[in-house]
């Protein structure tokens, strides 16, 4: 009990008393503790909690929020050139405005009815999403890339009986730790053996000798990137594709959709299962709250009948003409089948799928090329004018999207030091990479977005000149 | 009883997106790249190898700004959420407080990348650390973390550390199962299995729960980890927990409280007082963040001392003499990483604004309030003519949810949950949630008070119960026929999962469909 049982919590309309004592007298108890005989003395806490002081006052509240959040250094105040996953991306405001319905916000799960415009919305993201990849088979979010990537494997293992897989050295060591964890321990019988194909050190793309090498009957799935984790476009997935083809391997591809307005879908060059990023699709990045990942592939019975996640599949109703949407292949799913479900499915991030179908919407086909082309044309204007500072090295200074590698060496100064003079200067640099990838020297990954302009490039390059000298 | 009113929900007849706009509109355009840039790189298509190039652009709409917004507030209006009462069971229906959403928009938490140097994070990470400070109060257990994005992620996470400990200890290969009961959340089987354990599940006996010789028949130097729920989905709270988990830890296994059911119980117990080496809460659920459809969520990850250093990583630590906050990478034995980076943060914010709302009294009050709110919506709803509880001889109280049947009514009138769900929302009020497969309980449903709806709110439910009841048996069709005013009919459940009609993509539809598609979905 409150102790200030005068007053009622806000958020607790049963907080009044007299709510309390009709319910009560309704049940026929005297007491609410009564309610919990069920549970044993013994295994009740009988202590007090070391709770920090209740603030119901939602303008106590306000104040206490704002000023803790406001120790943070944001992304809007500085000017940031991190990337390596998640990515500072324009969203557009009517993103906001929809995701942050009532109805959307606070739906879980009705009936096909009663959801009807949420279920809308989900076969909407998943229809444009569909688009961008070339698939038609699309389910709904899961986690993050590296889980997608994750569970695509696991798909390519059940399909192919097969017990290995072959990702790109150059793979994101954070996304790479995810897939290894999907993939289990050595220890357990059903282990997936994750192998790494290296990486051509001139170029940033996959070592086909090497691929070929590590290839063989008994690989389950080839798992690679475009743009890959180094920012580079992999140039030769219909080689990659073709080869893992010849060994019966399922091909994975990697992709951050909004590259998909100037680059060509997997399914061209012969993607198998297509996964990656929603996050740049209108999500926030939230200190990487905003991640969000997807499965998609093409439309056949081996695969769909591997998905793990929620589908949702469009179909009539009772009046001719009309459209709902269902859950399709839900018994597969754990809520179905349980520990013989497909791996499993729960929660994920369904409300970003809405945002994202908001911003596919907005974007169309032309806003998808202008914002690739921007993106890409400025990103090379920055590695370009980077590579004026004396000393500083864009390591692989062709093919790349939005992200390049920086290498410092020749400045004597290591990433660390760099963007600590940067972060003085209220710029954040390149997430340093030199202790993952100890090969590139003293490296750092710059991501360059839409929201970065010819102006803040160079007011980057003129604080490296300072921060190297 | 008072009759309900019916209400008629939004019916836009909304078409599909694809086939909305008109070649050449645009919702978002972006400017040219700058003339010196232009300059400096060429044309944008010469940076791409031409391998690589998009050849034919994708097939999506073409709307202006206005028209999108439009499209999706239709949509959104044909959506019930919680615009009226939803009182969705195992779920814990709760209040989405507006502050943290508008909250959740500030720079300071949403153009926050994770990379950033930890010295510009210490307000977010302050409050990692303060919240993980407050479930260690409500659970008595030594570290959280927030990495897993939702319950089921967080019962992954178990299952991982479960490998982690057991790997560490050597024992893994021979520790390959993990017990669970039929009552368990469906997450907690699959996570154990996708782990690569065999599952065990343990069935009810008369009491409502499995009975300590099943246990210990099932148990073995074999038994990696015991997982489970308390109280399970019926309300029923197994008292023999304790001794559940003293025999699995005399076996060498670990246990594993999941807490999706915490509501009734919070400030009642503490999952570590049991013996337990873990547990989980779900930030979505109980600790108010919203549901969004299903997620993003946060699955908050609790331990022991002993299993804290197998966590995944980072873990936010406070060094207590400068008083800063940071992420702790350098963790030998964690079993790595579940999900990139640290966490849904933002969700993490709206359970610790919640959590400080309440306070501990507030806390306290919530669970007394479901639990009471609970047992009076089943004394109005074993009145109606036709809706049963599980296992009726158990007569305590219930904890936050009872499971109920129509199994009567729908003997007697051929009105089962399905046709009860659809005909609720012609009333405005949202289907509640059946229950997990399998159906232990014939034609269940399970709906959870909670402490956001008032006693006039679940009376209003329970009147839409009773009034369905009685159309049952005067007027049959007319319920089976339901709904009548929602956004749509019923829909045609049969093309689902056949592969021939089955489209979860506009390509798929026009594909396997063709022009009857357009005509159809126009």
């Amino acid at each position: 009990m409150r102790q200030d049982q005068t007053r009622a919590h806000p958020w607790m309309p049963n907080s009044v008393p007299a709510a309390k004592d009709a319910m009560l007298a309704a049940i026929g108890a005297n007491s609410i503790e009564q309610l919990f005989a069920q549970i044993p003395e013994d295994h009740r806490f009988r202590g007090t909690f070391d709770l920090p002081p209740a603030l119901p006052s939602e303008v106590e509240l306000k104040k206490h929020l704002l000023k803790t959040l406001g120790k943070n250094r944001s992304c809007e105040e500085n000017l940031s050139f991190l990337g390596a996953g998640i990515y500072q991306h324009h969203v557009p405001a009517i993103v906001d405005e929809v995701a942050g319905r009532s109805e959307f916000l606070t739906s879980v799960w009705g009936t096909p009815m009663s959801d009807h415009g949420r279920n809308q919305a989900w076969f909407e993201f998943c229809s444009q999403l569909g688009e961008l990849v070339g698939m038609e088979f699309v389910g709904l979010p899961v986690y993050s890339w590296g889980c997608a990537a994750g569970n695509a494997a696991r798909m390519a293992a059940r399909i192919t009986g097969r017990r290995r897989l072959l990702v790109p050295a150059s793979m994101d060591p954070e996304r790479l730790a995810v897939v290894r964890q999907y993939c289990e321990p050595v220890q357990m019988a059903s282990h997936i053996a994750v192998e790494t194909v290296a990486f051509d050190p001139r170029t940033g793309l996959l070592d086909l000798d090497d691929l070929a090498a590590k290839l063989a009957d008994d690989v389950a799935g080839v798992y690679f990137e475009t743009p890959g984790f180094l920012g580079t476009i992999e140039s030769r997935g219909a080689e990659i594709a073709a080869a893992a083809k010849r060994h019966g391997a399922v091909t994975i591809v990697g992709v951050d959709p909004i590259s998909l307005g100037i680059l060509a879908p997997p399914s061209d060059y012969g993607a198998d299962i297509v996964v990656g990023t929603i996050q740049t699709l209108g999500a926030h990045m939230n200190c990487g709250g905003g991640a969000g990942g997807f499965i998609a592939s093409r439309d056949e019975e081996a695969y769909a009948r591997e998905y793990p996640t929620l589908n949702v599949s469009i179909t009539g109703t009772s009046v001719p003409g009309e459209v709902g949407f269902g859950l399709c292949l839900a018994h597969q799913s754990s809520y179905g089948m349980r520990e013989e479900g497909k791996d499993w499915t729960g929660n994920s991030v369904y409300l970003t799928a809405i945002a994202s179908a908001v911003y596919m919407s907005l974007m169309g086909p032309e806003g998808f090329r202008e914002i690739g082309e921007l993106i890409i044309q400025r990103a090379h204007y920055a590695a370009k004018r980077v590579a004026e500072v004396p000393g500083v090295e864009v390591v692989f200074s062709n093919g790349f999207f939005k992200e390049f590698v920086v290498r410092f060496d020749g400045t004597g100064k290591s990433v660390a030091q760099v963007n600590e003079a940067l972060m003085a200067k209220g710029i954040f640099g390149g997430k340093d990479i030199s202790a993952d990838f100890p090969a590139l020297g003293q490296a750092a990954l710059y991501c360059i977005t839409e929201i970065h302009g010819q102006a803040e490039i160079d007011r980057l390059v003129d604080a490296l000149k300072e921060a190297v000298r | 009883m008072s009759t309900p009113r019916e209400v008629t929900q939004a019916r836009w007849n909304e078409p599909v997106v694809m086939e909305m706009g008109v070649p050449g509109r645009r919702g978002a355009v972006f400017p040219a790249a700058e003339a010196e840039v232009a300059a400096a790189v060429g044309e944008a298509s010469s940076l791409v190898p031409a391998a690589m190039r998009r050849r034919a652009k994708p097939a999506l709409p073409e709307m202006s700004e206005p028209d999108v917004l439009r499209h999706y507030l239709h949509l959104s209006q044909e959506v019930l959420g919680m615009m009226n009462i939803s009182l969705f069971g195992t779920c814990t229906m709760k209040y989405n407080s507006r502050l943290s959403e508008q909250i959740s928009l500030r720079p300071q938490m949403a153009d926050m990348h994770p990379y950033q140097d930890p010295r510009t994070l210490q307000g977010i990470l302050e409050i990692v650390h303060e919240f993980d400070l407050i479930l260690r109060q409500l659970s008595g257990m030594d570290q959280f973390v927030f990495q897993a994005a939702g319950g089921a992620h967080a019962a992954y996470t178990q299952t991982a550390v479960t490998r982690g400990y057991f790997a560490a200890k050597g024992e893994l290969e021979q520790r390959n199962q993990i017990i669970t009961t039929i009552q368990a959340h469906p997450c907690n089987p699959a996570t154990a299995a996708t782990s690569g354990f065999e599952v065990i599940t343990l069935m009810l006996e008369e009491n409502g729960y499995p009975s300590i010789e099943a246990l210990k028949a099932a148990l073995s130097n074999r038994t990696a980890a015991l997982m489970l729920n308390n109280p399970d989905d019926m309300g029923i709270y197994n008292p023999q927990i304790k001794e559940w988990v003293r025999l699995a830890k005399e076996a060498g296994a670990l246990a594993f409280y999941d807490h999706a059911n915490f509501n009734g119980v919070m400030s009642k117990i503490r999952a570590r007082d049991l013996g337990f080496d873990a547990c989980m809460f779900m930030l979505h659920k109980t600790f108010g963040g919203p549901k969004g459809g299903g997620g993003p969520a946060t699955g908050a990850y609790g331990c022991s001392a002993e299993l804290a250093p197998f966590l995944p990583k980072p873990v936010v630590v406070k060094d207590e003499a400068s008083g800063l906050y940071d992420l702790d990478y350098d963790r030998e034995m964690s079993v790595g990483k579940v999900r990139e980076f640290f966490g849904n943060l933002h969700i993490v914010m709206r359970a610790y604004a919640w959590a400080r709302a309440m306070g501990a009294e507030g806390i306290a009050e919530a669970s007394d309030i479901s639990v009471l709110a609970n047992n009076y919506m089943e004394k109005r709803l074993l009145a109606v003519d036709g809706v049963t509880k599980s296992h009726p001889h158990l007569d305590e109280y219930r904890l936050e949810m009872t499971r109920y049947s129509l199994e009567k009514l729908k003997e007697e009138t051929g009105i089962g949950v399905a046709e009860l769900s659809a005909r609720m929302v012609d009333f405005g009020v949202d289907a509640p949630w059946l229950a997990h497969e399998p159906w232990l309980v014939p034609e269940p449903f399970t709906p959870e008070a909670g402490e956001m709806w008032s006693k006039e709110d679940i009376d209003t439910w329970c009147d839409v119960i009773a009034q369905i009841a009685k159309e049952a048996r005067e007027n049959t069709d007319h319920v089976k026929a339901a709904p009548h005013n929602a956004a749509i009919h019923a829909i045609d459940g049969s093309a689902l999962d056949d592969p021939a009609r089955w489209a979860t993509t506009w390509r798929a539809y026009l594909k396997k469909h063709g022009a009857q598609a357009r005509r159809a979905a126009g």
